[in-house]
């Protein structure tokens, strides 16, 4: 068994190398087995939990319909995916440069609380400078939020998976703090809530002309915008080529007088910086104002899109959306089938270990691929 | 930075780690004076009158007078206290005693937070103690599997997903078989995410921190699921019993100690005997010697016949098992009901326990002492009103693992080969 591992990663490394077919099977293939197969196992997680298989069909259905089946499934979808890529963006470029930043979560929440303070604080000012104004903010919030993690591992070595973790829940505590200060919570009001964004700051929809309840917003072209922002940083700048060189070998960017101190703080300024504009996103086209857990576990669904986008910036987008259609649907799915959405949750998770281990995904389907133990051509 | 050319396998090169140690203690040396003067301008000038601690209940066997101290004059010797040590950081660069005066550093910080909290009132020192302990726990035995994992050089950042799977089995199964069923399906369950989490990163080389976030967020959506999909309607199975502590007989009656160490649930008594074995287990026995050879340098312990895959699968399906018993604390040891994402971060805490502790069961065990402490001090001091937001003291635990992590990383060194897949040869 260990020597055909061994042949195995043996050629695994070969291909890498050489790209071609099995690079179409690492970026296609195994992608699409994966769903496939986490579909498979949230339907046997269905029937185990005492779904009759009807229903489980019926949920499916309900999911694809919720996702694509009509313009507001779209919309819905949209929506959802615009927060899903922006702070995936921020994660994919520090995954990049070799941090594993799990704060994308605090970093919303950050993002958006700055977002809506200058939303509400400014609201005579007009449109066209309060919105890029809160939208700035809530960049800077979120970059201000990483690079406590950045500094502390540049300076001290403090690993970051840990201290953001740490940033996250701090932030929670942190933002139910701030939503009952007097300043921020909403005239009359007991509850942890912040006062509503002007209009002025809010991304206006796009489609309320045809029906008002279609909720996708500008944000879509702010994703859009980032995408290529960030594949021109990865790819053609000299930071962008700095964080990737640590991210492959740290040692050697070392040794090549690549600072690796500026590079990680730099890395996670960036990736907070996205994920506070994923949080502003939230707040000034989606919710209207900042509540306990506003992010909803998208800083978390994020590293998933991420990883299932392989950290490229176009693969982020395509992955932001199937997560954003598994989330509009998901939500069809519970009303119609009465499953409940955490099952999504469970999907997305089986659908990243399958991506991230592609040689389990050759070990369960060996016909899909490429005899990988025999010669190659 | 001058880098001597080294064997490419210690990544940390010697020279680096001594500026970086130097910078460690001048880290630590701000950090204490920051404190001192937190002491002396903050807490000293705010405290009057004389603050009472509590050290036995008026049922205990022995029972004890209260501890009286005046509060201005003892924050202000605190504060003394905490600027000699970060002076001496700054002069003797700290050297061999940097972690351990950061350590006496924050506790004395913390007994003079105390001080200043409970000044003109009454406070019972060893109620929170007993509290410490208690809610050390999970965190404890989360640290304890992390040092498993990690001595065989796999990263277990699942450990959360872990607690929260032994938590969700612990209250399912003991709501239908009773405590010991569901403790034991807990360990079972537990044992199970610690096989798969090998079974990804040693058989299928996974990237072991994206393994560990799968393993997270895998356990999470689906016991969500099932609470929201099962628990709502059946409410009989999220209802199971609780371990009651028990007394000792003799040493529980001890003043101080007694009630603290020797009048506790199973979990208590459990982790203190896992710690014992553990350690004797890694240190002590033939086992245990080609566990650490293989997290130290797998390749040499490949030569000399330890078989590394499966050295590895066994120690961190045994970590998985003791994180599967550390989450049976959070249903059975406490509230005997599941709710979603109940561990909220201990299993992160736990690792950084482990980090504090020096990959030592004894070390992760006292390290989650410490975040037990922060635990406990901020559901106590909610208690006595201090002015300070109720939400900012909930911080606490997780600001001191920030300091802890930060603070000490830099000395302490990881098992070698730690987080590095091995291919055989």
């Amino acid at each position: 068994m260990n020597e055909t591992q061994q042949t195995m990663s043996l050629n695994h490394l070969l291909k890498a190398q050489r790209g071609g077919r099995s690079r179409f099977e690492d970026l296609v293939v195994v992608p699409i087995f994966a769903v496939i197969v986490a579909l498979i196992l949230g339907a046997l997680i269905m029937l185990a939990t005492n779904v009759e298989p009807a229903r489980i069909a019926q949920s499916y259905v309900a999911l694809l319909e919720g996702s694509v089946g009509s313009l507001n499934a779209v919309s819905e979808t949209l929506t959802a995916a615009a927060p899903l890529v922006l702070a995936g963006l921020g994660l994919a470029l520090g995954f990049r440069a070799g941090l594993f930043n799990i704060g994308a979560e605090g970093q919303i929440l950050m993002g958006g609380m700055a977002a809506v303070v200058v939303g509400f604080s400014f609201s005579s000012l007009s449109p066209m400078a309060l919105l890029p104004l809160s939208l700035l903010a809530g960049a800077l919030a979120g970059a201000l939020y990483a690079s406590i993690a950045g500094a502390l591992r540049a300076a001290t070595g403090a690993h970051e998976v840990i201290t953001t973790i740490m940033l996250n829940l701090i932030s929670y505590r942190l933002l139910d703090y701030m939503l009952r200060l007097p300043s921020v919570q909403k005239e009359g009001r007991a509850d942890p809530i912040s006062k509503s964004v002007p209009e002025a700051a809010e991304l206006p929809r796009l489609l309320s002309a045809i029906d008002p309840n279609l909720r996708v917003h500008a944000g879509v072209f702010l994703v859009l915008l980032a995408v290529v922002v960030v594949y021109w940083i990865l790819f053609r700048s000299k930071i962008g080529f700095e964080f990737r060189a640590s991210g492959e070998n740290a040692e050697a960017a070392r040794f090549a007088g690549i600072r690796s101190g500026i590079v990680i703080v730099a890395a996670m300024a960036t990736a907070g910086a996205l994920a506070g504009l994923a949080g502003a996103n939230q707040v000034l086209g989606v919710l209207g104002r900042a509540t306990p857990g506003f992010s909803a576990g998208i800083g978390f669904d994020a590293i998933a899109v991420a990883l299932l986008g392989r950290s490229h910036p176009v693969g982020v987008l395509l992955a932001g959306l199937l997560f954003g259609a598994l989330e509009a649907g998901g939500r069809q799915m519970q009303v119609d089938a009465g499953v409940s959405i955490d099952l999504i949750g469970i999907i997305q998770a089986l659908i990243i270990v399958f991506i991230a281990a592609p040689l389990l995904v050759r070990a369960i389907f060996p016909w899909g691929f490429r005899k990988t133990t025999g010669r190659e051509g | 930075m001058s880098m001597t050319t080294e064997e490419p396998t210690s990544e940390t090169a010697a020279p680096r780690i001594d500026t970086g140690r130097n910078r460690q203690a001048r880290t630590n040396g701000v950090i204490l004076l920051a404190l001192a003067a937190l002491a002396a301008l903050v807490f000293a000038p705010d405290s009057s009158g004389i603050a009472t601690f509590r050290l036995s209940r008026p049922t205990d066997a022995i029972p004890l007078s209260d501890l009286a101290v005046p509060a201005e004059l003892s924050i202000q010797i605190a504060a003394a206290l905490l600027a000699f040590l970060g002076v001496r950081q700054f002069l003797r660069g700290g050297a061999r005693w940097t972690s351990v005066s950061l350590g006496l550093g924050l506790l004395i910080a913390v007994a003079a937070f105390l001080v200043w909290a409970t000044a003109g009132k009454a406070f019972s020192l060893t109620g929170m103690l007993q509290a410490t302990l208690v809610r050390a726990m999970p965190i404890a035995l989360g640290g304890l599997a992390g040092v498993l994992c990690e001595r065989v050089a796999v990263i277990n950042i699942a450990i959360e997903g872990m607690l929260l799977a032994g938590a969700f089995t612990g209250a399912l199964v003991g709501s239908l078989l009773g405590g010991i069923g569901g403790l034991a399906a807990a360990v079972g369950i537990g044992g199970l995410f610690g096989f798969i989490l090998a079974a990804l990163v040693v058989t299928y080389r996974m990237d072991q921190i994206i393994a560990g976030v799968v393993i997270n967020l895998f356990v999470l959506g689906l016991t969500s699921y099932v609470s929201s999909q099962i628990f709502q309607e059946h409410r009989f199975l999220n209802n199971a019993p609780v371990f009651r502590a028990i007394k000792i007989p003799i040493l529980g009656d001890i003043p101080v100690i007694g009630p603290v160490f020797f009048q506790q649930n199973i979990f208590v008594y459990g982790a203190i005997v896992m710690v014992v074995v553990a350690t004797y287990y890694l240190f002590h026995t033939r086992m245990g010697l080609r566990a650490r050879a293989v997290g130290e340098h797998p390749r040499a312990a490949d030569t000399l016949g330890v078989n590394v895959y499966r050295t590895r699968y066994i120690n961190v399906t045994l970590g998985g098992m003791v994180a599967g018993f550390g989450g049976a604390w959070f249903t059975l040891g406490s509230v005997g009901r599941f709710d979603e994402g109940m561990t909220g971060g201990r299993g992160f805490i736990g690792l950084a326990a482990m980090i504090f502790g020096r990959w030592h069961p004894v070390g992760a065990f006292c390290a989650a002492l410490v975040f037990g402490f922060a635990d406990s001090l901020q559901q106590k001091l909610a208690l006595l009103g201090v002015p300070i937001p109720s939400e900012f003291l909930a911080m606490a635990p997780y600001v001191a693992t920030i300091i802890v992590v930060a603070g000490l990383v830099g000395r302490a060194r990881p098992p070698a080969a730690d987080g590095k897949p091995y291919v055989k040869e």
